[in-house]
């Protein structure tokens, strides 16, 4: 099992409206099946071991689908490896690539205020969702599942999108911040199943006004979202998006209430 | 005294939960807004209830410790959800999922609650298509089963290996819904860290804003813990990090009483753990089973070689050889303790010896006869992610070489006792999901415990809260300077204070986390003897008081930290994991995920022991860590008869 002394640059920074810096840390024996969040596990017990305050940052599942995790690693959102979230990047990866300094920051964005440390406030996520990244069906009121069959392709493809874990890694490595990526996936999820057609047009109406509110940046077809994405997501949602937004401002009615 | 009544209505079982629901009070829509409802935990259970409860019209407030309630544990969950619905015109019916979950259950689950489980499953899949969840479909445009551990139909539905994440997702957009229409409010980044009991009823939560460090009180009608299992007790779990008992242990220490803990599950396919840094063990979806053959070197000297070298008759398939019936597909708590037993016996195929007892702890899951038979593509239809995941954490590509497997704890069967209700010993105090004990028994089959958790909250919580609120009508009004609510404040404050000024603070709460874990894995977890136990309850209350004594924390309370969090939760796992070890010192038989090795047949299974052990251990705090009081709730089995499992 092969270990290696890495050079750690952290960004320290006590909360959203103090003035953070890197901080240089040493990190021994870090061992090539480690992940890198047991890397910076590692790193934490040995600072509180000897007084100091730990460094903070997001984490959950640690298997790559809460979407809690993220940081910026030498430059790319959860690190060089694609379609991987951090806590699911190896330390054989940075191994390989020959790192022995790391630069660690946080998402940076206006519409992410950061908390602490490499911790992010992600809750503008969940505004959007609010918007109107839901089909309304009341409990107990659905029909049988199999009264409406939908062709297998148009499920696999709404499941495409619907495999977002909203961890905000493209708005972290998008040059505008923009969380079209993010939140085209929702659109397109539930616009392609037949049972999101209904409100089709206030959804995408609603969740595009509620993306510009949040301060987000406007898509300006980098694709740098697709590549940092850790579930793969195709800019292809993004494009269906507009179409969609376009088409609903083209045949919306004067009662569908738009947030803007 | 404490007395449990289950309140399971009479009658045929298939009619008992229509006849409870007709003969339940009900709380008219107008009313409906005068009642404060908080929701701990925002998983299936919880984000489900406080979504339909919102559509009810309450005033919902719900808690997560996560920054948002999307993200909840029960994302985790790969495999699928079982529903009795019979798409597959293979002999399946509400009654024989029933059946299924009290056998695979051992016979220590109530009847009624398992019943009414079956017959709700249903409407979980109607509901979950309509929220737009895209489970997997045949060609011909309708939904696809699989069959699942344990289970001869295919009844289980799923979207990719993701099918937790998606059923979370869509009651998450429901949720969404309701926050959108002014029902619910959400509490991100919130800690529920005290229940408050104001004139025997719950009445409210103490909570710890994780950003700002405040301690909040949160006043209600009425509170339900969706808070999830406890098996970080272990330390290393397929749990997510953050996962933890204190909500439903808090409510212990007031009064509700604490069901079968010593049923955990333990999943027999996770990946092995290489090494002392280990954050967490990764599941891989025991529907692996279905496809791949689990085996090991048939002599011993063959385990480091590459198994590809390995001839046919070289290679032992236990499962297959000892349970030709079900084959791969044994029931959990067998598949784990066989590959235990084949790793004692020295045929594990591990990277390198366990440190603690030399023994290398993994067995080969080889998909080798399914690539030729199916072909790749297929396989990467079916599992695509897993075999992703696995490559990700190991390096190996599992399409090439077998994949290495060993089990590890998943789920806890055990929680805070409830009745048919889903009521605790606390009046107003409720539990749904995997927070409470109710449906599985001694083991939980595959894919059910996300049946569970979306029953208890879409259909069961936000009717019997109904029930409830229609019986106590007006509470006592209680408001946040009432003495009671201080004293809630205060008493959290003062814990965390003992937290942050340990008298001899030197030591990180990891290494008081690991020292537990290693104590219940080794005493308590797959299998169990009552000198082991006996050795755990000598060592978990010096644990307790040299933790105490010595945990470090640094920072303060006033703020964000996440040191000072996961103290909170080790202290509490601790007091949890003693009362685990009693609980299983105690039952003096082995049933599902409990086997006590004193109480096996001759061929090493299970062995129950129903004169004296049919039924529910419910545990009373008492003040004394080392002497709680045991409750019985008896089990009477009037459909399914106990009989031995048997999987031959």
């Amino acid at each position: 099992m092969e270990t290696r002394t890495l050079t750690l640059h952290v960004w320290r920074q006590n909360g959203p409206t103090g003035t953070g810096s890197f901080k240089t840390y040493e990190a021994k024996d870090v061992n090539e099946h480690m992940s890198f969040l047991e890397m910076l596990d590692d790193l934490n017990e040995k600072l509180i071991s000897r007084g100091e305050e730990e460094i903070t940052f997001d984490h959950d599942c640690r298997e790559g689908i809460c979407g809690a995790c993220g940081m910026v690693v030498n430059g790319y959102a959860h690190g060089p490896r694609e379609r991987t979230t951090t806590c699911q990047l190896h330390m054989r990866e940075v191994f390989k690539l020959g790192w022995t300094e790391v630069w660690i920051e946080p998402w940076r964005a206006k519409a992410f205020p950061l908390v602490k440390d490499l911790m992010v406030d992600r809750s503008a996520f969940d505004r959007i969702q609010h918007a109107g990244g839901y089909i309304s069906v009341r409990t107990g009121s659905a029909r049988d599942a199999n009264e409406t069959p939908i062709q297998k392709q148009i499920a696999d493809s709404a499941m495409d999108a619907a495999t977002c874990i909203g961890c905000g890694a493209c708005v972290a490595s998008c040059p505008n911040a923009s969380a079209s990526l993010f939140t085209s996936a929702k659109v397109g999820h539930l616009g392609t199943l037949p049972q999101g057609v209904p409100e089709r047009e206030i959804r995408v109406r609603n969740m595009v006004a509620q993306m510009d509110a949040e301060g987000f940046g406007s898509c300006t077809n980098h694709g740098e979202c697709e590549a940092a994405c850790p579930k793969g997501i195709s800019v292809d949602w993004i494009a269906r998006m507009n179409r969609e937004f376009v088409r609903a401002m083209v045949t919306a009615k004067d009662d569908v209430d738009a947030r803007d | 005294m404490i007395e449990l009544k289950s309140r399971e209505p009479a009658g045929p079982i298939e009619k008992r939960w229509t006849e409870h629901k007709a003969n339940s009070k009900l709380v008219a829509p107008h009313n409906r807004r005068r009642y404060q409802v908080i929701v701990v935990g925002t998983g299936l259970a919880g984000g489900a209830a406080a979504a339909t409860l919102g559509e009810l019209g309450y005033n919902v407030k719900a808690f997560c410790f996560q920054d948002s309630p999307r993200r909840a544990h029960s994302i985790a969950a790969q495999g699928g959800i079982n529903a009795a619905k019979n798409y597959q015109n293979d002999g399946d019916s509400v009654y024989r999922l029933f059946y299924d979950t009290v056998k695979g259950g051992d016979f220590r689950a109530r009847e009624s609650n398992v019943y009414r489980l079956a017959e709700l499953s249903i409407g979980i899949i109607d509901q979950a298509v309509a929220q737009g969840v895209p489970f997997a479909r045949e060609y011909g445009g309708l939904l696809a089963n699989r069959s699942f551990g344990g289970a001869q139909v295919s009844r289980t539905f799923y979207a990719r290996g993701q099918t937790g994440q998606q059923l979370l997702l869509g009651a998450y957009a429901s949720l969404n819904r309701q926050i959108e229409a002014g029902t619910v409010t959400m509490f991100p980044r919130q800690e529920m860290l005290d229940l408050i009991v104001y004139e025997g009823k719950a009445r409210g939560i103490v909570t710890r804003n994780l950003v700002t460090g405040r301690i909040e009180s949160h006043l209600a009608d009425v509170v339900i813990l969706a808070t999830g299992g406890y098996g970080n007790v272990f330390y290393l779990s397929t749990n997510a990090k953050g996962s933890n008992v204190t909500a439903a242990w808090r409510a212990h220490r007031h009064g509700a009483l604490f069901a079968n803990p010593c049923y955990t599950q333990i999943h027999p396919t996770c990946i092995p753990r290489s090494g002392e840094y280990q954050s967490k063990l990764t599941l891989m979806s025991e529907s692996l089973r279905n496809d791949g053959r689990v085996w090991v070197p048939r002599n011993a000297e063959d385990a480091t070689k590459d198994p590809s070298s390995i001839p046919e008759s070289d290679r032992y398939y236990y499962l297959e050889e000892r349970y030709p019936a079900f084959g791969n597909l044994v029931p959990r708590d067998v598949a784990s303790r066989n590959a235990m037993y084949v790793c004692n016996d020295g045929h594990g195929v591990a990277d390198a010896p366990d440190s603690a007892d030399g023994k290398r702890r993994a067995v080969y899951l080889d998909f080798a006869d399914a690539i030729g038979r199916l072909g790749e593509s297929t396989i990467r239809e079916r599992y695509g992610n897993l075999f992703e995941m696995y490559e990700r954490i190991t390096g190996v590509n599992p399409y090439q070489k077998p994949m290495k497997i060993y089990p590890a704890t998943h789920y806890t069967m055990g929680g805070l006792w409830v009745d048919y209700n889903l009521q605790t010993t606390i009046p107003g105090l409720f539990a749904g999901g995997e927070a409470n004990f109710s449906d599985h028994g001694a083991n939980r089959l595959g894919a059910s415990a996300l049946m569970q958790g979306l029953a208890d909250g879409y259909f069961v919580l936000p009717f019997t809260i109904g029930n409830y609120l229609g019986e106590v009508r007006n509470l006592e009004p209680l408001d946040e300077d009432d003495a009671v609510v201080r004293d809630a404040v205060r008493t959290v404050e003062e814990r965390l204070t003992r937290l942050v000024d340990a008298p001899d603070a030197k030591t990180p709460p990891e290494v008081f986390h690991r020292e537990l874990g290693n104590i219940i894995w080794s005493k308590c977890g797959m299998s169990r003897s009552g000198e082991g136990l006996r050795e755990a309850l000598e060592e978990i209350p010096k644990l307790r008081e040299r933790f105490h004594r010595e945990v470090r924390v640094m920072g303060s309370p006033g703020g964000m930290n996440q040191n000072l969090e996961r103290a909170g939760r080790v202290a509490d796992l601790i007091e949890l994991g003693e009362l685990m070890c009693i609980d299983a010192l105690t039952r003096e038989e082995s049933c599902g995920g409990h086997f006590r090795e004193e109480h096996q047949t001759g061929d090493g299974e299970a062995k129950r022991n129903d004169e004296e052990f049919s039924y529910v251990s419910a545990w009373e705090y008492t003040g004394d860590m080392a002497a709680p009081a045991l409750h019985k709730e008896d089990l009477t089995f009037e459909y399914v008869k106990p009989t031995m499992r048997s999987y031959k």
